[in-house]
């Protein structure tokens, strides 16, 4: 425990350019990692509407003052089961570039913890076996106070997922 | 928030491009124009010098040549033929490359082999040789030359009160007239206010000059050319003294003539400048984008009202009822004034066809003629920008497959020159426009075999002219023998149509064998807002298009339990399919008893949607999806609704389609 606090501790003496500054949040018992730069607003549930024929990852629409954008659910992509909303639940509002449009996007949490700064040097490439998830959709894993947390690769899960949504899309056809 | 100055220079110069190319293009059909050479002569030099301002040298370098061409036109060295205005269109799309890209080596070489062409034009249209030249000015000129002669001019002139702050220089002007003669000068101090209300950097004087000199009266508007539209200038002979004393009535008679045979504008009367430029000095220019946030923020703000007149409409309370009712009103206005602020006539869509047909009437050997019609016609700047592809390919078409060659013309006992017609029109909602050619129509045997031979009907199948025709709007489907240059690849018409159809408007086309075809298409006047049909569909709420919806029935018991197998209603007695959108949506709730059909439209195909319940009409405002939801064809947008939750609206084109895809498997099964 006392080398971990140490480490903690080291990193943050480390130069800006090896740290970032992060927002935490939890999915299902999960700590991830957002760059906080990503970050537009942290909203509480707001009510959503349901996009038949979209695929279950991005599966509703809501309206972020005055704009539709579409609700994500990460849980999805790292096969967690979706849970019901709680009091803690809450929307994050990031921007990030799909197939080279800037897009608004809002994902689903279950709990906003803080932000807070890792360092890179601490961060460890996903492990090739031994892990549920794609790895690809993992940028990084740190080690923190005794847990993971896991810093999401955004990019490869919402571009990854046009071709789910294709697929899911055929409703009609 | 300021602009780029380059990018500022960019837009400029685009406006100039613009309106060099239109003079030169009415330079083609009027070749004396003078008014015409000296619009294009003012736009080159504009160009030059804010090229050169903003450090384009190799335009700057490039249009001097042009310029010194146009000079020379202007001043009846070289009449204007056609070949020189031709050689100068080309520089003009030159001069374009050099504003818009990084100059190279390859630039330079092509720009000489342009200035090459123009030069040789220039000498073919008898340049350097005076005497030819002086022909081609124009009769009130050589009044003028005789009315100057041995006397002179009295000019009076007053720049406006800004010309400081725009960079005029009086003094220059005055030293430009001395140049021309014995000047006598005197300053007119009538119009400068007192002190007190004098502000220091306005231009408030007056100059009166006594000219004596030989040179005619285009001499001394040169001078004053490129101010010439926002100053008062007058001129006026100096009666030679025999005139004075003896013949006054002559003297008048002169100034008389002089005003009623000159072609230029500015004569003995003040200048009012040319209508349309003083018009767009009251214009201001704002990015579009700008207007599109406004655009969102009145569409949050129509929201927001509705929220509140539902709560008023819930309240007792009267006061929050009359300003609800107030606010209603008010944002209803702002909503169109908003709306008329994004409409744009569409000449500035039309401006670019005579372009284009100029350029394709010298690829094709065609004798062509363009004709517009409605130009004033207003329609959303979007839809403008989105229907500038479609509508060149369909001119294009027209040009290539529909006219033919003069020599065939005249075979087929029509006039040599093909007419293109392009002409917009105003009808409800809707804005119609419509290209028309005069041309040797489609061949519906083609259509018919090409349709067969890829097997979109049988050999031998029943079908109306008319619908066989709608197969050239299928993707790959081209009749044209031989790919030209053109068109003729088969790519294109199924783009057209689809950039139509997302644009929530229609295409039709109906041809007749030798006598020419008529495309038109059908636009809403905005994408912005439209009238929807408010459904509920299980839980969720849609919008569908108003303007889509022919009407609403019940579904009757017997049609639904009917129906389980397959799909249709009777409506009076053609069967229209239907959609569940309850199944569509897979909703996953127990229908409404008694569920509803909409049935809409995209022109002559129809299907009915079964909703459970038609809450009512609502405005729209429409916001597009984001690129997750690219994919999800049913729906072509999103609104947000009073109680500030989502609905999305429905795709019609894409849920008709769906429909008659149903029609058709069912009857392949039956």
């Amino acid at each position: 425990m006392n080398s971990m606090i140490e480490q903690v501790q080291a990193t943050s003496k480390t130069s800006p350019a090896d740290e970032m500054e992060v927002l935490t949040f939890n999915l299902n018992d999960e700590t991830f990692a957002l760059e906080a730069i990503r970050v537009q607003e942290i909203l509480d549930v707001l009510p959503e509407t349901r996009v038949p024929g979209a695929d279950r990852f991005a599966g509703s629409v809501i309206n972020f003052r005055g704009r539709v954008i579409p609700l994500a659910d990460l849980r999805l992509a790292f096969g967690m089961d979706a849970v019901t909303t709680t009091i803690d639940s809450r929307i994050v509002v990031i921007e990030l570039e799909i197939r080279g449009e800037p897009t608004l996007i809002g994902l689903r949490t279950d709990k906003v913890n803080e932000v807070t700064t890792l360092s890179k040097a601490n961060g460890e490439p996903p492990p090739s076996v031994g892990m549920r998830w794609r790895p690809d959709f993992i940028e990084g894993l740190f080690k923190r106070e005794g847990e993971f947390i896991i810093l999401p690769n955004l990019t490869a899960i919402f571009n990854q997922n046009d071709a789910s949504t294709a697929a899911a899309s055929r409703i009609i056809n | 928030m300021s602009m780029d100055p380059i990018e500022t220079f960019r837009i400029e110069a685009d406006e100039l491009l613009e309106q060099i190319e239109q003079g030169l293009l009415d330079l083609t059909h009027r070749l004396g124009d003078m008014d015409l050479v000296n619009a294009v002569f003012r736009g080159l030099h504009t160009l030059k010098g804010s090229g050169a301002m903003f450090g384009f040298e190799a335009l700057a370098a490039f249009t001097h040549h042009c310029e010194t061409a146009f000079d020379r036109v202007r001043k009846g060295e070289v009449p204007a033929t056609a070949e020189l205005v031709s050689a100068v269109l080309s520089a003009r799309d030159h001069m374009r490359a050099l504003v818009e890209e990084e100059v190279t080596q390859a630039h330079l070489e092509a720009g000489e082999a342009l200035l090459a062409t123009l030069r040789s034009a220039i000498e073919k249209a008898g340049g350097g040789e005076a005497p030819k030249g002086a022909q081609a000015e124009t009769a009130s000129q050589k009044a003028d030359d005789r009315a100057a002669s041995g006397s002179g001019w009295n000019i009076w002139f007053r720049l406006p009160a800004n010309s400081m702050t725009n960079g005029t220089n009086p003094l220059a002007l005055i030293a430009e007239l001395r140049e021309l003669g014995e000047a006598t000068i005197t300053a007119d101090l009538s119009h400068v206010p007192p002190l007190e209300s004098l502000v220091p950097a306005e231009l408030q004087l007056a100059w009166q000059v006594t000219l004596k000199t030989g040179q005619p009266r285009s001499a001394i508007e040169d001078v004053f050319i490129f101010v010439m539209d926002d100053m008062e200038l007058k001129i006026e002979p100096i009666a030679c003294e025999a005139a004075a004393a003896g013949q006054p009535d002559e003297a008048a008679a002169t100034v008389e003539t002089q005003k009623n045979a000159s072609p230029v504008a500015p004569s003995i009367e003040p200048v009012s400048g040319d209508a349309r430029q003083a018009k767009s000095a009251e214009n201001v220019r704002v990015p579009a984008e700008r207007l599109d946030e406004l655009m969102d923020r009145v569409g949050e703000l129509v929201i927001a009202q509705s929220r509140l007149s539902q709560i008023a409409t819930m309240s007792t309370d009267l006061h929050l009822r009359s300003v609800s009712e107030e606010i209603e009103r008010l944002s209803g206005e702002l909503r169109d004034t908003m709306m008329v602020l994004r409409m744009v006539p569409v000449s500035t869509l039309f401006g670019r066809f005579r372009r284009l047909v100029h350029d394709l009437a010298r690829e094709t050997g065609k004798a062509i003629e363009l004709a517009t019609d409605g130009e004033s016609t207003e329609v959303d700047k979007t839809v403008i920008e989105r229907l500038a592809d479609p509508l060149v390919h369909l001119v294009r078409n027209s040009i290539d497959h529909g006219l033919e060659l003069p020599a065939e013309r005249e075979a087929a006992g029509k006039p040599r020159t093909g007419q293109v017609k392009l002409s917009a029109r105003q009808a409800g909602g809707e804005v119609i426009m419509k290209i028309t050619d005069d041309g040797r129509g489609i061949d519906h045997q083609k259509v018919r075999a090409k349709a067969e031979a890829s097997g979109l009907i049988e050999p031998g199948q029943q079908i109306s002219e008319h619908d066989l025709l709608q197969f050239i709007f299928h993707p790959g489907f081209s009749t044209a023998q031989k790919v030209t240059n053109l068109s003729g690849r088969g790519v294109g018409m199924d783009v057209v149509k689809r950039t139509i159809e997302s644009l929530r408007g229609t295409i039709d086309l109906t041809t007749k064998a030798g006598e020419g075809s008529e495309i038109s298409l059908r636009i809403p006047l905005t994408v912005a807002i439209i009238d929807g049909l408010l459904v509920r569909v299980g839980e969720g709420r849609y919008v569908i298009p108003l303007a889509a919806v022919e009407e609403c029935i019940e579904l009757s018991l017997e049609d639904d339990l009917r129906s389980r197998g397959r799909s249709f209603i009777s409506l009076r007695d053609k069967l229209v399919p239907f959609l569940r959108l309850r199944d569509l949506f897979a909703t996953g709730t127990k229908p409404d008893p008694h569920q509803k059909i909409v049935v809409i439209s995209t022109g002559s195909e129809r299907v009915g949607l079964v909703v459970d319940q038609i809450i009512g009409d609502h405005q729209t405002v429409i916001k597009s999806m984001s690129k997750l939801h690219a994919n999800v064809a049913t729906f072509s947008g999103a609104t947000i609704l009073g109680d500030g939750t989502v609905a999305l609206i429905l795709d019609v084109a894409h849920l008709v389609a769906a429909g008659q895809q149903q029609e058709a498997q069912l009857r392949a099964a039956v």
